[in-house]
């Protein structure tokens, strides 16, 4: 089978059948492309899922972008990333379509009742993983309840300050923080 | 004009959406509350939504947002927007800057965001948790139901991961939080 026409097959199965987003799509992605079709090895595998975890975006995009590219080159990567999004984006148009008049229903509402729960406690069981993962140093763990507390802030007082410029300055610090340690230490101050 | 509007919203959430699916979720909801393109609650029913399809969560969410405001059109451009940012980083890390990530600047810069990124996480979780247990946060008052549902969920997670030894899949949390709020 042509190359292209592979690629995107496979990665609109990946996207058709892949529930949960992010993390949950990595064994799906291992499974097709490194084990059935052989197209990247599993240490580039690993490569894809530290280098996404480096950049901003989807993960699942990331790895199809990879091994698109490392296929087919550009048109191979497009291709396996529009592969990749059709079937997210077909689902959720006919959802989206039918959605009003849906949550209008009286079941439904209630239920919804319930779901906008579960997903507060998701978003908090995902930071609670996240915390888990980070390095357990002074900076880090500081950045984190220093952003934390603001982000409190511009909810409950509805600041009119965005997350991005938030993520912005923490950037920032550390890359000050960074660079001013790695100054002292040139001068010859084994400060540590 | 909604079509700029919707790109560049979501180019932003693509091009600052480290961490995943959750990671994005506070920025997307900076932006489309900013923009006021959906209301809290709304948003909050789409990423029950998003989590309970296939797919990236945040390409389900671009896509819903992108079709409620300007149909179609708006939902592709929303879609594609929200993936071209990691489209483009991925192939300019493969081509010209193997090495780039390795940087000890871009290290350093990497170690910043990802640490804000969880406060931002836990912030916006804890908000919406405690913003559903009270109807109105300034003036406490308790949403009893809200409170008893709560309570039960996180129960039913912690004794399935103690019993089954592994995560309750979070399809089946909103499976399970949907039959509660029907029934109490």
């Amino acid at each position: 089978m042509n190359i292209l026409l592979d690629l995107f097959l496979t990665f609109v199965k990946i996207g058709l059948f892949t529930f949960g987003g992010g993390y949950a799509m990595i064994p799906m992605i291992e499974n097709n492309c490194v084990e059935r079709k052989q197209w990247i090895t599993h240490d580039e595998m690993m490569n894809v899922t530290v280098i996404a975890e480096s950049t901003p975006g989807p993960i699942a995009i990331n790895c199809a972008t990879f091994t698109g590219y490392k296929k087919a080159g550009f048109i191979g990567a497009l291709v396996a990333t529009l592969g990749m999004i059709v079937p997210s984006f077909v689902i959720i148009y006919l959802i989206s379509i039918f959605l009003d008049n849906f949550l209008e229903l009286t079941i439904i509402a209630n239920a919804f009742k319930g779901i906008k729960i579960a997903v507060g406690i998701l978003i908090l069981d995902a930071a609670k993983t996240m915390i888990k993962k980070m390095h357990k140093k002074k900076l880090p763990r500081a950045i984190m309840v220093c952003s934390c507390i603001v982000m409190l802030c511009i909810n409950l007082f509805a600041w009119n300050f965005s997350s991005i410029s938030l993520m912005l300055i923490a950037a920032t610090v550390s890359l000050m923080i960074f660079v001013l340690n790695g100054a002292s230490e040139q001068k010859g101050g084994a400060k540590k | 004009m909604i079509y700029l509007d919707l790109f560049l919203g979501f180019l932003k959430v693509g091009c600052f959406a480290f961490g995943g699916a959750y990671g994005a979720i506070p920025l997307i909801r900076d932006i489309v509350l900013s923009y006021r393109w959906l209301n809290d609650e709304a948003l909050t029913y789409m990423i029950a939504v998003s989590e309970s399809t296939p797919g990236p969560i945040m390409v389900n969410l671009a896509t819903y947002v992108g079709s409620s405001q300007a149909g179609f059109l708006g939902a592709v451009i929303a879609t594609l927007a929200v993936v071209l940012p990691s489209f483009l980083i991925i192939l300019l890390v493969m081509v010209l800057l193997k090495n780039t990530l390795k940087n000890k600047y871009i290290q350093a810069i990497l170690r910043g965001l990802k640490p804000c990124v969880i406060g931002i996480v836990l912030a916006t979780g804890a908000y919406m948790v405690l913003g559903n247990c009270f109807d109105t946060v300034s003036t406490l008052k308790v949403n009893l139901q809200a409170i008893i549902i709560t309570v039960l969920l996180v129960a039913s997670m912690f004794s399935y991961k103690h019993f089954a030894k592994k995560k309750l899949p979070p399809t089946l949390l909103i499976v399970i939080s949907a039959v509660m709020g029907i029934v109490t």
